[in-house]
């Protein structure tokens, strides 16, 4: 058994222990908003927050989160009326299309900000790697500049 | 042909009956939608007043990123005149009506999404929806206030009786408005001078489910107990089961079935599904953990020595022959002999994956008499006749619901997961979710054809273009087709109409087709991606042959606007000066002509397809082998854009589709087996293949809508290669781009 926090809940995890995480968090925990692309970390639809650090959950075995705290898209606004910056800034620029793969994309720039508070161009395409097949890199890239200024003027 | 694959096939007119006969004829109060709708406050199939004034507007396509599900409902809240943040969107299933000589549609008009056509097709029926149900308000409140029709208006929301100083409300009036019969005569729709929400910028209507995990797609679909099942599909094309040891797969916890299903027999087109087994288990890990369990033998296929090596070979070969002439304007070979300089240019184009974002996937539940499909499809009809064809269950008895699709771009006109998770059920008796992974949908697509095209053109002394050939080796997509003639397979792949036809006098095509055992099919704008290239590059080399510039060649030869005649899908007309006026806007726009330095280059393409026009500027460098996109113009005449905010998004995306799939992507194949697998060897570009120098912009025409999800993509690659050609001299005549600049 497994045990772990996702969204701030305890949960547990009874089964095969090799199971990727993306699949506890999809057939398990009925928490969708974690997509499946690849299953071989190279897409990251499948990104959640690891005590804070985005990581690709279709190649983290669920027994690689042992006692760690999970966030996914759904846990990412801090309230039910308040959005993430990042999720605000998606919402202003009005990024997706279909939208498959968005809520990896918000959770990877969620954790890259924490890192590159001020992001460059250069700096975002060299850490945001995650694939949109739309084509929607045109407005992430507007996004993640909108959403740094969010949260800097937030803190300031 | 086996029955079951006739009666699988789209059957046109079911496709084809689309936009007629609303006007005039509202059908009242019908369940539309699915538990949440209220009867007695809906007026027509489309539009919910709730009591506190909220709106619920049906959306009956499709929503696969192309923005329709937030298109359609502007269309008809425009005419209904109420608040657009007091509307909120309901998914529509599939209706279809079984009539004396078989289906009609529910709705008023088709549903499915293919060809760009989803919202021209709608553009009368929505509208017209919208005015109709209005019009029931107003006439409601009529009856209440005892005045005529005419004494009323209405505000957003509100009808407004001016010769009383009355207001009424649309949710106090619905009830009664749901119950009047809609009068004889066609209800006026509004100019669109008057427009207040179509043409004006509005955002996705789903954007904050999107953002915040809550939207839902086909993989996220949960039924009381479901099942979870994969298939473990033949490495080699065409390959049947011929024994399998399931002994490992079944000692995996959860796993609960395993078993065959048959592909299609032997030599028949690739339809249905391939030949596999089929692995069920209690959830999507378990199910595949027993895939990889299960040891299969496989019978030897008789493509298993198809390789991309001989495809290309062979492709050489027959353009050395005499192909099929499918058309021969004027006197080419006259035209060539008299010509002053003649060139000849090949180029390839590569067979490319669909690769939607979401992998293949497919709920079904057969029972003795009834079956339901929950999918992410394009054409839920397809899904219906799917279903149909592998349970012998009647269509009226297949109930269909569409979810969000995680992306289209042809795949999903093709429902072959349904007909495979509808096998499952109705073999199991379970409720299915079949899901495919990463690795089944590279390899097992209907994939763009690839094909080798050759180039002839002659030139006179003063630089005029006298004679033009396309000659192509492809493998059809046309081959699926029931009763297809031979003769026929070259119309999926070469369009007769497209320019330069009518505008070069002495025009002759010429089509091979060279079988392989890939699948083909749709993938976004089809031919359209593949021949602009080559059309777009042609252009710009016999410019540079002959001494003239490549932007003023391409004004010349499309001239002044005027309507030629267009048989083929888009048309019944083009209008090549409409071309000319894109192409001197994104010229101008990217400052065309300009001082610049070594390795830096601007190249120009564009192109009509399905109604659009399209136009691409590039500015590039090339330094050390490496190239980097500095800049990109692209720009779009859709007539009248009805929802801008979705154009410009297609704008981008298509361009960035159309760049990513020249700069590295290519499906191949070796001893049967396609060698590509997933992203690490389908390399779909990333963020830092574009520039942040990327303007989009919609150049207004008339007040008639065209399509837009496919009218952008085909000119990005030529746009890109000749610019690539101008910053370096390299002609790039054969796609992907991949390492040719190293």
């Amino acid at each position: 058994m497994v045990s772990f926090k996702i969204n701030s809940e305890d949960v547990s995890f009874e089964g095969d222990n090799s199971t990727p995480l993306l699949w506890v968090i999809r057939d398990h925990l009925r928490l969708t908003g974690t997509k499946f692309g690849c299953g071989i970390g190279q897409c990251g639809a499948c990104t959640v927050h690891v005590d804070g650090v985005a990581q690709r959950s279709c190649i983290t075995p669920v027994s690689a989160i042992s006692g760690r705290d999970i966030t996914t898209i759904e846990g990412l606004a801090p309230s039910d009326d308040e959005l993430d910056p990042v999720q605000q800034a998606w919402l202003e620029h009005d990024v997706p299309q279909c939208g498959f793969c968005q809520a990896g994309q918000i959770m990877a720039v969620a954790d890259f900000l924490k890192r590159f508070p001020n992001p460059t161009d250069a700096d975002i395409d060299a850490n945001v790697t995650n694939l949109c097949r739309c084509g929607t890199y045109v407005r992430i890239r507007k996004a993640i500049h909108r959403a740094a200024e969010l949260i800097t003027g937030e803190a300031s | 042909m086996s029955a079951v694959l006739e009666r699988y096939q789209v059957t046109r007119r079911e496709f084809l009956v689309v936009g007629a006969g609303v006007a005039g004829s509202l059908v009242i109060g019908l369940p539309a939608f699915a538990d949440e709708t209220d009867d007695a406050r809906t007026i027509g199939w489309f539009v919910q007043i709730n009591p506190d004034g909220s709106v619920v507007i049906g959306a009956k396509e499709p929503e696969i990123g192309q923005g329709l599900r937030t298109a359609l409902p502007m269309m008809v809240a425009e005419e209904l005149d109420v608040d657009w943040d007091k509307v909120s969107i309901r998914q529509m299933p599939l209706g279809i009506v079984k009539t004396a000589d078989g289906f009609t549609w529910k709705y008023g008009g088709g549903q499915g999404v293919g060809g760009s056509t989803g919202l021209t097709s709608n553009w009368q029926l929505m509208r017209q929806a919208g005015a109709d149900a209005r019009r029931q308000l107003m006439r409601a409140a009529a009856a209440r206030l005892g005045v005529d029709e005419s004494q009323c208006d209405t505000r957003p929301g509100v009808v407004v009786c001016t010769s009383l100083q009355s207001e009424i409300a649309y949710a106090d009036l619905v009830v009664d408005a749901a119950a009047l019969a809609m009068p004889e005569d066609t209800t006026p729709l509004k100019p669109i001078e008057e427009h207040e929400i179509i043409g004006t910028h509005r955002n996705t209507i789903d954007g904050l489910d999107i953002v915040t995990g809550k939207a839902k797609y086909g993989i996220d679909t949960e039924q009381p107990d479901m099942r979870y099942a994969v298939i473990a599909r033949a490495p080699v094309l065409n390959a049947r089961v011929a024994s399998f040891d399931d002994t490992k797969a079944r000692e995996v916890p959860g796993v609960l079935d395993v078993f065959t299903i048959d592909g299609p027999s032997p030599g028949e087109p690739y339809v249905i599904l391939a030949s596999g087994v089929a692995v069920v288990a209690t959830s999507t890990w378990a199910a595949i953990k027993g895939r990889q369990a299960l040891e299969i033998e496989w019978e030897k296929s008789p493509n298993a020595n198809d390789s991309s090596v001989r495809f290309w070979r062979e492709n050489e070969e027959m353009l050395k022959d005499t192909g099929q002439i499918v058309l021969d304007d004027g006197d080419f070979d006259a035209a060539m002999a008299a010509a002053e300089t003649t060139l000849v240019r090949q180029y390839r184009v590569p067979f490319v994956n669909h690769a939607p974002l979401e992998p293949q996937n497919c709920y079904a539940y057969v029972q003795a008499d009834s079956c339901h499909i929950i999918a992410p499809t394009q054409m839920p009809s397809g899904a219906s006749r799917a279903a149909n064809a592998v349970t012998g269950i009647p269509r009226e008895n297949i109930h269909v619901e569409m979810t969000r699709v995680g992306g289209g771009f042809g795949r999903r006109l093709t429902n072959d997961y349904v007909a495979e998770a509808a096998m499952i059920s109705k073999k199991t008796g379970w409720p299915i979710k079949l899901q495919w992974t990463r690795e089944d949908d590279v390899k097992n697509d209907f994939y763009r054809p690839g094909g080798l095209h050759e180039m002839r053109a002659g030139v006179d002394a003063d630089g005029n273009v006298t004679a033009w050939a396309q000659r192509l080796a492809s493998g059809s997509k046309y081959y699926r087709r029931p009763n297809m003639p031979d003769e026929n397979l070259f119309g999926a792949e070469l369009y007769l109409d497209d320019f330069p036809r009518r505008i070069v006098d002495n025009i002759r095509m010429e089509y091979f087709h060279n079988a392989i055992g890939l699948p083909r099919g749709s993938w976004r704008a089809p031919a359209h991606t593949v021949n602009a290239f080559v059309i777009q590059s042609f252009i710009d080399e016999i410019a540079h042959e002959t001494g003239q510039d490549p932007l003023q060649l391409r004004l010349d030869l499309l001239g002044e606007s005027r309507e030629l005649e267009y048989s083929g899908h888009g048309g019944p007309t083009f209008n090549p000066g409409r071309l000319a006026r894109l192409t001197s806007f994104v010229a101008e726009k990217i400052g065309y002509g300009k001082e610049l330095p070594a390795g830096r280059g601007i190249g120009l393409a564009t192109h009509f397809t399905f109604g659009g026009y399209s136009a691409h500027a590039m500015e590039v460098t090339v330094v050390d082998g490496t190239l980097t996109i500095e800049r990109i113009v692209a720009a779009i005449d859709c007539g009248y854009a009805v929802h801008p905010n979705a154009v410009h998004a297609q704008l981008e995306g298509g361009t960035i589709d159309g760049l990513s799939t020249a700069l590295g992507l290519e499906i191949t194949v070796r001893d049967g087996q396609v060698e590509q697998s997933n992203f690490h060897d389908y390399p779909l570009a990333r963020m830092a293949a574009f520039p942040s120098r990327f303007e989009t912009h919609i150049l207004p025409y008339d007040d008639v809508p065209t399509g837009v999800g496919e009218v952008t993509i085909p000119t990005a690659a030529p746009a890109l290669t000749n610019a690539i050609f101008a910053a370096t001299g390299k002609r790039i005549r054969n796609l992907p781009i991949g390492d040719q600049l190293a």
